[in-house]
């Protein structure tokens, strides 16, 4: 009836179960104040089923940041038991509770931190910057968040009952394999891993067909914001790279599930097929992570340098670049197989010239801000954190790009602090500024500057503690994933290490503190006119703080890059249309809730071999999709009369705010 | 005109429009989502020429593989290509009652296919080589199967859009899935080519 | 945005006549009897010219599948699709050949 489930699956470690309490007492708290405050109708109808690109890139970016809370969790714990367990000291972990917070922290941080961030951004910005009112497939685009969330439910699943995987976050063969590991740990990391998959590629393929077909008249591709390029490079990179890694997870579930022989080490199967697929789809992966990144600082450089951004072409040709490098780097993950020296140079080769137009990228951010008038904003903190520390990162990432230096280096610390060198200052800074500089386009107010710096050196001080020494203890031999430490020569690294891990943890309160602050301020730092920043270039500032469900009434000639600059220049901004027209809206649909819900229902069976709930919901899926395929019922229409009150509103709100600034200007002119 | 009767002109021109425009880009986009289903596919095609040979002692192409049967199984798909190419020509012709005679004679042909090679796999298991038998035979029926599954679930959406033919006649919802599982079909036969050509006559070589 | 009617005809999938679909399948079919013949008659000839043989003969296939079943020509219509296409294909080429190099030549190594 329930499969392999028992009682005796519910963890009995201490600190397991305070963790598991902790989260079941948020969760009944959040429960209670929803029925307290009733607004379970209002989170159904306006949050969980919504199709509006705006809500749902929100909404994938909260999650993003809780499961950033629970990954970092998982990292000080790691960096604090190799700070104890050192020569005959044991930590307060054993090996195989270790394993499973190593292959969680990875799986979470990568796939349910990086990704979901990358297409809240996405969402949020990409059809305001193209002069769109949506996405191609706004349903989809629900659905797709739906399904990250079930893979990320299931993750926390996995902490409450039963065990995760011990097998890394890119799995182990044939360590992986039902002989090896027949428990459920494996199943839950492959099914979180499968099902998010899943939604990742149907959003790909989302903002693909977006950013190609729904560009505002006069917008071709060479004057699109580098964000849009860069998202797009990110795109690409998606569709075509997933389906390698949904297909490796489908062979190791016929292994798990079927008894096949793909990656085992007998009757035929081959366990280095493993990395070659994963890491076919891993390498990309990485550069799907990091592309929206500089997407976001070639936003913020010229925005708050008062500059448009130098080398514009180059640029577009620099991220197209590293889109098409990327996918032929990828054996640079296993070298250390042991492969053939001409396969191994090939692969040497590509990798470090991956280098080359990232640098191009480095030096036109660096020659934007040369002779720009700076302002040092939040987001401008992040991105100068970026060009000083990420540059390291890829340096020494080209140093394993030669395969004899990597040999020595291969999985050691040394690996783990270039990767995390990247990764932080690389792509979570890009994400960090991108919250921050989108933030008030979101809500329409804007954060607190003090304490969003505050979490940036937090972060930036944190991370070169941390990682800094880990460089050292891995050119010093200490591997990665280690339990408990032989070596004591490695200990004052360790110690180093976990002092800028709980300073990370600074720049993480700082950012609840910031948010909290702000919204409670929120009434003395609105946007009124929606450019934000005031230097806005692109055509998101240009639409509402927060946007019209419509975000624009009338959809945008574009004459030039940095459109919207251009027309406050020339006058034309926040000018009042002669005429307004009727727009045509996608209704909000409950076939991602429900979808997701039923996904969160069959990974669980799946885990636990409950075959009927299994089939179950897997039919009741199918039947969703039919359902929904005779759904034509799907938009409605804001009559001309509203476009016109709305807008109204918005300019007359923007006519009073420039005329009290006007009369504050000449005020202390006197 | 007064203002009422320019307002739902207003809005009916918009909504078509708009209508036009999903159109193109729900084929569009499909055509992109079959972009990634060849990825999965060709992952799967390289992993059968990676394990292709190991038998593991066991039998290999050569001792399994009927060739008349192939032809036979192969000819099915293909002529369910053409029969839906024609249910597609009756659409544009606005012939309902054509449209859905031709779907119903693609989903016959399929079904056929199907049933052939799900006789296959029970030949096959029923002999001791299924795909817990060999590397070989692991590639071959995650292969084969998956090629099948997605031949399936095309199967039902046919049957889904005969019920809509019935039900709706050829709406423009109608019209525009049609095109999508059109290109969805087409695609499947494309990959069974290299199905048939790759894994099973190359093995007999 | 074009509204033209041929455009539209078949929401941007392409132009279809039945003759297409029935040239088509006799061309396919023919390619199909040719592959199945070389495999017939594989002993009087080389193995390694039935493999290339036979290669081609698929490859020739599915670009009969592509223009005469799916409508992938030159027209601008159809220009993204072709893009899209070319692009995965080639992927699937470096994802297909570099597996097989790697992995053939490991085993090459291990042996």
């Amino acid at each position: 009836m329930f499969g392999k489930l028992k009682f005796t699956d519910i963890p009995t470690d201490p600190l397991i179960l305070s963790v598991v309490a902790g989260m079941i007492l948020g969760g009944v708290a959040v429960v209670a104040a929803l029925t307290y405050f009733k607004k379970w109708g209002y989170l159904w109808k306006e949050w969980l089923t919504t199709v509006d690109h705006k809500k749902i890139g929100i909404m994938y970016i909260i999650f993003a940041m809780v499961m950033l809370l629970r990954g970092f969790a998982d990292g000080i714990m790691m960096r604090t038991q190799q700070a104890l367990a050192i020569g005959s000291q044991q930590g307060f972990m054993d090996a195989h509770h270790f394993d499973q917070i190593f292959s969680a922290h990875g799986t979470i941080m990568i796939i349910f931190v990086a990704m979901p961030f990358l297409f809240g951004l996405m969402n949020l910005v990409i059809p305001q910057q193209i002069g769109a009112r949506d996405v191609a497939f706004p349903v989809l685009n629900n659905i797709s968040f739906w399904f990250t969330a079930a893979g990320g439910a299931i993750m926390m699943i996995s902490l409450m009952i039963g065990e995760f995987s011990n097998t890394g976050w890119t799995g182990l063969a044939p360590l992986f394999e039902k002989e090896y590991n027949p428990g459920v740990g494996v199943d839950y990391w492959l099914w979180a891993f499968q099902i998010a998959g899943i939604g990742t590629t149907l959003a790909g393929i989302n903002f693909f067909v977006t950013i190609i077909k729904m560009r505002a008249p006069g917008m071709n591709l060479m004057k699109m914001p580098i964000f849009t390029w860069a998202s797009l490079t990110s795109n690409v990179l998606i569709i075509i790279s997933f389906p390698v890694i949904t297909a490796a997870l489908l062979l190791l579930t016929m292994d798990r599930y079927l008894g096949m022989h793909i990656f085992t080490n007998d009757l035929g199967g081959n366990m280095m097929l493993w990395n070659n697929l994963f890491w076919m789809w891993g390498h990309p992966e990485v550069y799907i992570v990091v592309l929206p990144a500089f997407g976001v600082f070639s936003e913020v450089v010229p925005t708050f340098s008062r500059k448009r951004l130098f080398g514009y072409k180059t640029m577009v040709y620099a991220v197209a670049v590293i889109m098409f490098l990327s996918f032929i780097v990828w054996l640079h993950h296993f070298f250390t197989m042991a492969n053939h020296p001409n396969v191994n140079i090939f692969f040497g080769i590509t990798t470090m010239m991956i280098a080359i137009p990232t640098g191009v990228k480095v030096y036109n951010w660096l020659f934007t801000m040369y002779r720009g008038s700076i302002t040092f904003t939040t987001p401008m903190y992040w991105t100068l954190g970026f060009l000083t520390l990420f540059v390291l990162g890829g340096m020494t990432g080209v140093l394993m790009a030669i395969p004899p230096a990597d040999f020595m280096v291969h999985n050691s610390l040394f690996l783990i602090a270039h990767f995390h060198n990247v990764l932080i200052p690389g792509a979570l800074f890009g994400y960090l500024a991108g919250f921050s500089y989108w933030f008030p386009k979101a809500f329409g107010f804007r954060l607190n500057e003090t304490w969003g710096k505050l979490s940036f050196w937090g972060w930036a001080v944190g991370f070169t503690l941390t990682f800094m020494p880990l460089y050292i203890a891995g050119f010093m031999g200490m591997p990665r994933r280690l339990a408990s430490l032989s070596n004591p020569e490695w200990a004052p690294y360790m110690y180093v290490a976990v002092v800028g891990a709980l300073i990370i943890g600074f720049g993480i309160f700082a950012m609840l503190v910031q948010l909290f602050l702000s919204v409670k301020d929120r009434k003395k730092n609105m946007d009124v006119t929606g450019d934000a920043w005031g230097d806005g270039r692109t055509l998101d500032w240009s639409t509402a703080s927060p946007a019209a469900d419509y975000n624009f009434a009338i959809i945008p000639e574009v004459k030039e890059i940095d459109d919207f600059a251009r027309m406050k220049k020339d006058g034309t901004a926040y000018q009042r249309p002669q005429k307004y027209y009727p727009i045509v809206m996608p209704k909000n649909k409950p076939y991602g809730a429900i979808i997701g819900g039923l996904s969160i229902a069959f990974g669980f069976a799946m885990v636990w071999h409950i075959w009927w709930l299994a089939i179950g919901s897997l039919i009741g899926i199918i039947a969703t999709v039919i359902y929904f395929g005779f759904d034509d019922d799907n938009e409605y229409v804001i009559p001309a009369e509203e476009v016109k009150r709305i807008e109204d509103e918005r300019f007359d709100a923007i006519e009073a705010f420039r005329a009290q600034h006007t009369i504050n200007e000449k005020e202390v002119k006197k | 005109m007064n203002t009422t009767e320019i307002k739902n002109r207003e809005e009916a021109e918009v909504i078509a429009a708009e209508h036009a425009h999903h159109a193109e880009l729900n084929t569009f986009g499909f055509w992109i989502y079959l972009m990634s289903d060849l990825v999965i596919f060709s992952v799967l095609f390289a992993t059968f020429v990676v394990l292709g040979k190991n038998y593991a002692g066991g039998p290999g192409p050569k001792e399994l593989f009927h060739l008349p049967y192939l032809f036979i199984e192969t000819m099915f798909l293909l002529l369910s290509s053409v029969t839906f190419g024609f249910s597609m020509v009756a659409m544009h012709e606005h012939n309902k009652k054509a449209v859905i005679t031709g779907l119903i004679i693609t989903g016959l042909l399929g079904l056929g296919f199907i049933g052939m090679e799900l006789y296959e796999f029970y030949e096959l298991i029923a002999a001791g080589h299924g795909p817990d038998k060999s590397g070989f035979l692991s590639a071959f029926f995650t292969l084969v199967a998956t090629h099948g599954a997605h031949v399936s679930f095309g199967l039902l959406w046919l049957i889904v859009m005969i019920i809509q033919l019935v039900k709706q006649g050829l709406s423009d919802g109608v019209r525009s899935r049609l095109v999508r599982l059109s290109l969805f079909w087409h695609f499947l036969d494309i990959v069974w080519v290299g199905v048939f050509t790759f894994i099973y006559l190359m093995g007999m070589v | 945005m074009s509204q033209s009617h041929h455009e539209n005809e078949n929401m941007g999938a392409g132009h279809i006549t039945k003759k297409n679909y029935i040239i088509g399948f006799l061309l396919a079919t023919l390619f199909t009897i040719i592959s199945f013949g070389f495999v017939a008659f594989k002993d009087s000839m080389p193995r390694s010219a039935v493999v290339i043989l036979l290669s081609v003969a698929a490859l020739l296939q599915m670009f009969v599948h592509l223009y005469y079943f799916l409508h992938l020509n030159k027209s601008s219509e159809q220009r993204w699709n072709v893009i899209v296409f070319a692009f995965t294909a080639l992927l699937v080429f470096i994802f297909v050949g570099g597996t097989i190099w790697v992995m053939y030549t490991l085993n090459l190594r291990m042996m």
